[in-house]
């Protein structure tokens, strides 16, 4: 009976909501969207959801937090800083750690979740970027995830700096020299930044409204477009038996996908929530209020910001000069801000770059195998080899001290590594990626090594291989492999360059640096010639097996294949 | 699947030949037949993974309820071992909470929800040509109705407009701060002003300063300044005292900089001006800590290593009357880090 008064209920709110929203016409179009599964597309999820928690748990910090820099003396639960004079700011930020029951976890669940969403979102940006998922039609997509990562990052070094302790002070004291680096406007800049000379008492406030509002509000806007993309143009999907081109294979939004992301968010925030209950981060009453003089040893950014402090201390000093009375700080301008601009410009690019390339212009909805796609793999592998060297250059000196080396040699290895291992990383890698396509064939050609070892009546000794099934082998022979592109004639009649002659040869040089290393996947002739060229695999003749053996075997070597004879 | 595969060739012409009958590529062997969970098949098996998730879901409860419990039982009182047991009662109670309700769901979802793939089929982005033919024909008329084409006057007019109406936005920022004037190279040191401990205020006599020692500096009556941390931010110094035998170069231009040996430096970092904090006796290196630079106080702080490139600046000092030590005058160059209009100063 109260099945049927809450099914009416129900039927009502329905009813009620559909007559005012037409809400039936979007249950029908999206609660069986369909998504395929894979784990790797759970990255960009963990992103969505510790932002969510950043939201949750920032609000809370805020109804307390006072984004004041007046000078105040602390009188609070914390004994040791008593009578210390302080910002408003740390001082409420001491209150939020000490006297508020939960503060100290929700500050800690929200440093930690900062550091989860920022390194979500890279990770997520290498699953796209490796897959080759950025490539038409998602390319927009793509912007707004580069976008998306660059606001994370402005979102933490806003966040860092709002308790005013002394470690995010000496932060605010290198963004300062990096403003007044910027030639001409740069100490304008500073100025109206810190609404005068560093550090002022407007800083605080000003980063907390864009902390708090700006920020987050773009970030919200951008999540929904980028998610809107993703249900516009439906997930990718990897390849594999059933899935194309033309069709997306999963599971319908409702109910699982609700479940299980749904489920997913609760999974994130429990373990963001035991991290943050047991691990300590940012004890800023061990660093103490900000004061200009005092610094210590060992300062750390949070991790994102770490390749371009390593960057500051790579670069080496000599790049400073004058000239006709205007100083120029390459030292600084090139670690801090060029090249994070021509990274994120390379990156906005790299979609469009790739397809001047390979003149695609077809829509791709299934995702490469990294191995199938070398150069780009080995690109990728190359940009993370990069940032990583300069990201641990930013620890150069808890290495020296930790492991008892000179910092000079150290930061003198990264400064070399810099420049070498990335090209290294780039050929390496495409050698392992073209070795895995080999073996791909080998595999698709010859079957799965059995371990049986077989001896003919001639004496003769060989593996049985078992043969792959259709289903298996569709996953190594799926993909294609783009040939350099051919360069036709460059001249007219009259032996005159073509217009945009000069263009297509780059193009054509850029396309031989992209697939001139190339495996093709194996093909149907390929595999029939194996099975029939003394391959070892039990092979259930097909009629048409039968034809070709039957035709010429070759003499000598010809293994009849076992359950062929 | 709209893939197609390149031609390519094929390892013996012979073997091609033979088999011109075979495709180029092979064929989607399409979805492979789906295989029964137990929980599908097996209705114990069914019933068991119903009883996990609701086992799961009264765990999550659990935790909700002991996050509760532990907010009220263990309250902070300022020392740390109270606020770890707070911050720990409350958090592995949510962390629970949360953990075993996610869990739970997803597992529901694994177990019992339908694991059958759906198929969707995709549809191209691109509009259909009368589409596109009829959105083309909207804005033909939409532009033609506002007879923007025909007027280029309104057209050019509103464009100006819509050019010049942000700049009063721009304007706006302009009380954002002063203009920078000369302030970068001023500090609080000139003539006879005392040098003091970091921070307590305390003089300095020049015979309390032994060999090898070293202090951190800020002028006297820093306190009594309108701005004391933006004061502080420059005229921060650091005093170390070395046998002047040491020094490998000598500037008679810097003659009488220093008293016996006791040399006064700037320590804002000529880099991004961190805290020049870090000396190291044996080798009278100083050393910033946030990106290595190093100074040699025998060279006058110059630039031995890292990303700066500038020395720190010396300040000039002496002893006054009563033997303590005192500036002869401001730094003679700007301090911290560079920026565009200081040029050669």
């Amino acid at each position: 009976m109260s099945q049927t008064t809450t099914t009416k209920a129900a039927a009502g709110t329905a009813d009620w909501l559909d007559e005012r929203l037409g809400l039936s016409r979007s249950v029908k179009g999206i609660a069986r969207k369909v998504f395929p599964d894979h784990w790797s597309f759970m990255l960009g999820e963990v992103a969505l959801y510790s932002f969510i928690i950043l939201l949750i748990s920032g609000t809370f910090l805020t109804l307390w937090y006072v984004p004041s820099m007046t000078l105040t003396t602390y009188e609070g639960a914390y004994a040791p800083l008593n009578g210390v004079e302080m910002s408003d700011a740390m001082a409420s930020t001491l209150h939020i750690s000490f006297d508020i029951r939960g503060g100290l976890l929700m500050r800690q669940i929200h440093h930690w979740s900062a550091l989860l969403f920022i390194a979500a979102m890279a990770v997520h940006m290498f699953r796209v970027f490796f897959t080759g998922a950025f490539r038409k039609p998602r390319e927009l997509n793509w912007i707004l995830g580069v976008v998306l990562s660059l606001m994370g990052l402005g979102a933490g070094f806003t966040g860092y700096s709002l308790p005013d302790d002394l470690l995010s002070g000496n932060g605010l004291r290198i963004i300062d020299g990096v403003v007044k680096s910027i030639p001409v406007i740069g100490t304008y800049t500073s100025f109206f930044l810190f609404g005068g000379e560093f550090p002022g008492e407007s800083i605080i406030p000003r980063l907390f409204i864009i902390h708090v509002l700006l920020i987050p509000g773009l970030i919200l806007a951008l999540i929904g477009a980028h998610v809107g993309l993703v249900a516009l143009h439906k997930h990718t999907q990897y390849p594999g038996p059933g899935r194309t081109n033309g069709n997306v294979v999963g599971f319908p939004l409702m109910p699982v996908y609700m479940a299980k992301a749904g489920g997913f968010f609760f999974i994130v925030f429990g373990v963001v929530a035991l991290v943050a209950a047991t691990v300590q981060i940012n004890p800023i009453w061990n660093y103490g209020p900000y004061d200009p003089s005092p610094v210590s040893a060992g300062t750390q950014p949070d991790w994102y910001i770490g390749w371009i402090d390593g960057g500051l201390r790579l670069m080496p000093g000599f790049t400073e000069f004058s000239l006709l009375g205007f100083t120029m700080s390459l030292n600084v301008l090139v670690p801090a801000l060029i090249i994070p601009g021509v990274v994120t410009g390379v990156l906005i690019a790299y979609p469009f770059l790739e397809a001047w390339v390979t003149g695609d212009k077809r829509e791709h909805h299934l995702l490469d195998r990294p191995r199938n796609a070398p150069t780009r793999t080995g690109l990728g592998v190359m940009a993370i080899v990069a940032y990583g060297i300069m990201w641990a250059a930013a620890g150069n000196d808890l290495m020296a001290t930790a492991f008892g080396l000179s910092i000079n040699d150290l930061t003198w290895l990264f400064r070399t590594g810099l420049f070498i291992a990335p090209p290294l990383a780039l050929i390496i890698t495409r050698r392992i990626c073209l070795g895995l396509q080999r073996k791909d064939r080998e595999l698709a050609l010859h079957g799965h090594e059995s371990g049986t070892i077989v001896r003919t009546a001639e004496g003769e000794f060989y593996e049985v291989h078992r043969p792959l099934t259709d289903t298996e082998r569709w996953i190594l022979v799926q993909h294609e492999s783009p040939e350099p592109l051919e360069l036709g004639s460059q001249v007219d009649s009259n032996g005159v360059d073509k217009p945009g002659a000069r263009k297509e040869r780059l193009r054509a040089k850029v396309s031989r640096f992209f697939f001139e290393q190339r495996v093709e996947p194996v093909t149907p002739t390929e595999l029939a010639a194996s099975h029939h060229d003394g391959s070892h695999e039990i092979i259930e003749p097909t009629p048409e097996h039968a034809a070709i053996e039957g035709s010429d075997r070759p003499t000598g070597h010809g293994h009849q294949p076992v359950g062929g004879s | 699947m709209t893939v197609d595969h390149p031609s390519r060739p094929t390892g013996s012409s012979e073997v091609a030949a033979r088999h011109d009958a075979l495709p180029d590529s092979f064929d989607n062997p399409g979805l492979p037949a789906h295989r029964h969970r137990m929980a599908d098949t097996d209705p114990v098996a069914a019933s068991r993974a119903e009883r996990q998730v609701v086992g799961l879901f009264a765990l999550s409860a659990a935790g909700t309820i002991f996050a509760m419990v532990a907010y009220f039982v263990w309250t902070p009182e300022g020392d740390f071992a109270s606020i770890k047991s707070s911050t720990l009662g409350v958090g592995l109670g949510m962390a629970l909470s949360l953990f075993a309700l996610g869990v739970g769901a997803v597992h529901w979802a694994k177990t019992l929800m339908p694991d059958a793939e759906v198929v969707e089929e995709r549809h191209a982005l691109r509009g259909t040509e009368d589409e596109r033919a009829a959105a083309l024909e909207i804005l033909r008329i939409g532009g033609e109705e506002s007879g923007i084409g025909r007027r280029p006057l309104i057209r050019n007019s509103l464009l100006g407009a819509l050019a010049l109406f942000p700049l009063p936005g721009i304007v706006l920022l302009r009380d954002l701060g002063p203009l920078p004037g000369d302030v970068l190279t001023h500090t609080l040191w000139e003539e006879g002003v005392r040098l003091t401990r970091d921070p307590t205020g305390t003089r300095i006599k020049a015979s309390e300063v032994t060999l090898g020692s070293v202090y951190h500096v800020i002028p006297e009556g820093l306190g009594d300044a309108e701005h004391p941390l933006e004061e502080k931010a420059k005229a921060a110094v650091l005093l170390v005292r070395m046998d002047r035998s040491n020094m490998v170069v000598n500037d008679p231009a810097r003659e009488g900089w220093d008293v016996d040996g006791i040399y006064a430096y700037s320590k804002i970092c000529t880099h991004v001006g961190c805290p020049v904090a870090l000396y190291e006796q044996q080798t009278h290196h100083l050393l910033c800590p946030c990106h290595q630079s190093t100074f040699d106080v025998t060279q006058y702080c110059k630039v031995i290593f890292g990303p700066a490139k500038r020395p720190l600046p010396q300040l000039p000092i002496t002893v006054d009357d009563e033997g303590y030590l005192v500036a002869q005058s401001d730094f003679t160059e700007p301090v911290g880090p560079s920026y565009w209009e200081r040029g050669d100063r």
